[in-house]
């Protein structure tokens, strides 16, 4: 049996505040490679608390957490940095691209912070911009796109680094049904090509399309059919 | 990170917002400007002032020997033997009095009614040394020398001026000039004096021939010094050329060139140095605002550029880079006004630009410094931000 990309067991995460609020409790999780898993959930059942610890941004309070079989919650700052960029793949609802930079150079910023060599790194963000469909949007600035462009320049960027995990925040939250689908769409074939993704959201279109379906209440997770 | 990377996102986050970037320039830009304006000013006018106590003048030093009574205060010998100095490059003993300063001299004893023959002329009696003192040149024939003296001859060597106002321009026919009815050859014509320029329209006479008109004891002895020895000369000429009785004699020596050089950069730097680190200070504040400013607008893509896989420092390392590339190009720009500025005030003046080129180098740098300063809070800031904060 292949190593699990994500093996969350017993965490937690306790946010300090008066009274003290417990946005994770005792969760475990695991995703295998290639897995397309959706986590739902209302707004403040820790949806964004598990994002983030799932990525690296934040750290569980207590319980283990390996990703790609490396134990993640002993590892020091800088580590999880170079972690976080080489192996995860972030995409954010409000897409993040920088307004004043093209298309490719959105992409290829995924290349600045790694160990990536420069040499080829323009053709490798124009191939990840093929792999969405967006070839003849290279020298756009965002502006110009629709949001469903958008999302789909944000997923190249993420595609660029060759990440084990796709990681998207409420990827749909700003786009219409059409764009939706055509995002949609994309993870389907991304997932096709073994890639291992993990959506959060709200709408049950979208995690209709997942194979796994995770449900999270009041920090407790729950496995639905 | 690459170094590379690093340049080409802050060079990109630096020309993001044009506009924002240049008016955050334009305090370092008016800081340096100041400063290289003041600095190069102030080198130029203190050049300019320094530059009138040229060499001629910093290496000449003049006594004054005042009548003696009955035994002269100075001999002819004296200002020969003053070479022994050291430092000394050249001295010449004159002789000049009020008698002779006004006598008529002409050019040929004929008496012509229809023309003013005559010239009211200066005679002054010298040592042969007096063209090396003076740096002047023979226009025509030579001076005379030791030979002349020593036999007596009753030659003249006239000053340019001297020679054009009498007509002479040639000494081909052996010319003479008549004062008080006695004939003098005229051996000489010397030009191109450039110290007792009023010796152009004198007639120069050996010492021997002093007495005719009156000229008996030496009146003034010129000295030509090495560079930097004037000082001390003016302080020994007197003890060698009159021992007993030096404190009579009167030095003009030219003043210290140092010290009129630190006085006149003082004068002009002190306030306006000033001037220029407040605006540099001024500068300083802008960046650092508009930085942190910055900074607060770009959370969410410090946020991204975190969740990307970039570390504290490299964020760190370009809003520093961002704000030190406006300091650098605050510096350049201010360093080019500056020294236009001061090559247009120095134009205006006819004085000489002085522009250091260490100053133009150093003004960039300082400009990025100050930049580089600015953005430390900032960048710190940033750098502290968590990405869970940033991203939300």
């Amino acid at each position: 049996m292949p190593e699990p990309v994500i093996a969350l067991s017993g965490v937690c995460r306790d946010f300090p505040t008066d009274p003290p609020v417990r946005a994770l409790a005792d969760v475990d999780l695991r995703v295998d490679p290639g897995d397309y898993l959706a986590i739902v959930g209302p707004s403040g059942s820790g949806k964004s608390t598990l994002l983030n610890v799932l990525g690296l941004l934040d750290r569980p309070t207590s319980g283990s957490y390996r990703l790609d079989g490396v134990e993640t919650t002993t590892l020091r700052d800088g580590a999880r940095t170079r972690l976080r960029g080489t192996r995860i793949g972030f995409v954010f609802q409000s897409f993040h691209l920088l307004s004043h930079r093209t298309v490719v150079e959105n992409v290829m910023l995924a290349e600045v912070y790694g160990p990536h060599p420069r040499g080829g790194r323009r053709a490798r963000a124009e191939q990840a911009l093929r792999q969405v469909g967006l070839e003849h949007r290279i020298g756009f600035v965002p502006d110009r796109l629709s949001g469903g462009e958008r999302q789909r320049v944000a997923i190249a960027r993420a595609l660029m680094a060759r990440p084990a995990l796709l990681l998207c925040d409420e990827p749909t939250g700003n786009l219409d049904s059409r764009n939706t689908g055509a995002v949609l769409d994309l993870f389907d074939g991304l997932r096709a090509d073994g890639l291992t993704i993990l959506v959060i959201t709200h709408e049950d279109e979208v995690s209709a399309r997942a194979k796994r379906r995770v449900r999270i209440t009041d920090g407790v997770l729950r496995e639905t059919p | 990170m690459k170094l590379r990377d690093l340049w080409a996102e802050s060079l990109a986050g630096m020309l993001a917002r044009p506009v924002r970037s240049a008016l955050t320039t334009l305090g370092t830009v008016l800081g340096i400007t100041t400063l290289v304006v003041t600095l190069g000013i102030a080198a130029t006018a203190g050049n300019q002032i320094v530059g009138r106590f040229d060499e001629l003048l910093a290496t000449s030093v003049t006594v004054e020997v005042p009548r003696g009574g009955y035994h002269a205060l100075v001999s002819w010998d004296a200002a020969k033997e003053l070479r022994r100095l050291r430092g000394v490059t050249s001295a010449t003993a004159l002789a000049q009095n009020d008698a002779s300063s006004n006598l008529v001299v002409t050019a040929n004893n004929l008496l012509d009614p229809t023309r003013v023959s005559g010239q009211t002329l200066a005679v002054v009696a010298a040592t042969p040394d007096l063209p090396d003192t003076t740096f002047g040149r023979m226009r025509a024939g030579r001076f005379y020398d030791a030979g002349h003296v020593a036999r007596g001859d009753r030659v003249v060597v006239l000053g340019e001026q001297a020679a054009a106002m009498l007509g002479i321009d040639s000494l081909e026919d052996a010319p003479a000039v008549f004062v008080k009815d006695r004939a003098y050859t005229v051996i000489g014509i010397i030009g191109g004096l450039k110290r007792e320029q009023i010796l152009a329209s004198a007639v120069l006479v050996p010492p021997g021939l002093g007495p005719d008109f009156g000229l008996k004891d030496v009146t003034r002895v010129l000295v030509a010094t090495q560079l930097g020895a004037a000082e001390l000369i003016a302080r020994q000429a007197p003890l060698a050329l009159s021992p007993n009785r030096s404190g009579e004699l009167q030095v003009n020596a030219p003043p210290s060139p140092k010290r009129a050089r630190d006085g006149a950069q003082d004068d002009v730097n002190g306030l306006f140095l000033v001037l220029g680190l407040v605006s540099l200070v001024v500068g300083a504040v802008g960046i650092a605002n508009v930085t942190l400013v910055t900074v607060m607008e770009r959370v969410a893509e410090i946020g991204l550029r975190r969740a990307l896989g970039a570390a504290r420092r490299h964020i760190a390392a370009q809003f520093l880079l961002e704000s030190s590339l406006t300091g650098l190009t605050g510096g350049v720009i201010g360093a080019g006004l500056g020294m236009v500025t001061v090559v247009g005030v120095a134009a205006v003046r006819q004085w000489t630009p002085v522009l250091d080129v260490r100053l133009a180098l150093a003004a960039p740098v300082a400009g990025a410094l100050v930049g580089l300063l600015a953005g430390l809070y900032p960048a710190l800031r940033a750098a502290r931000m968590e990405p869970v904060d940033a991203l939300r």
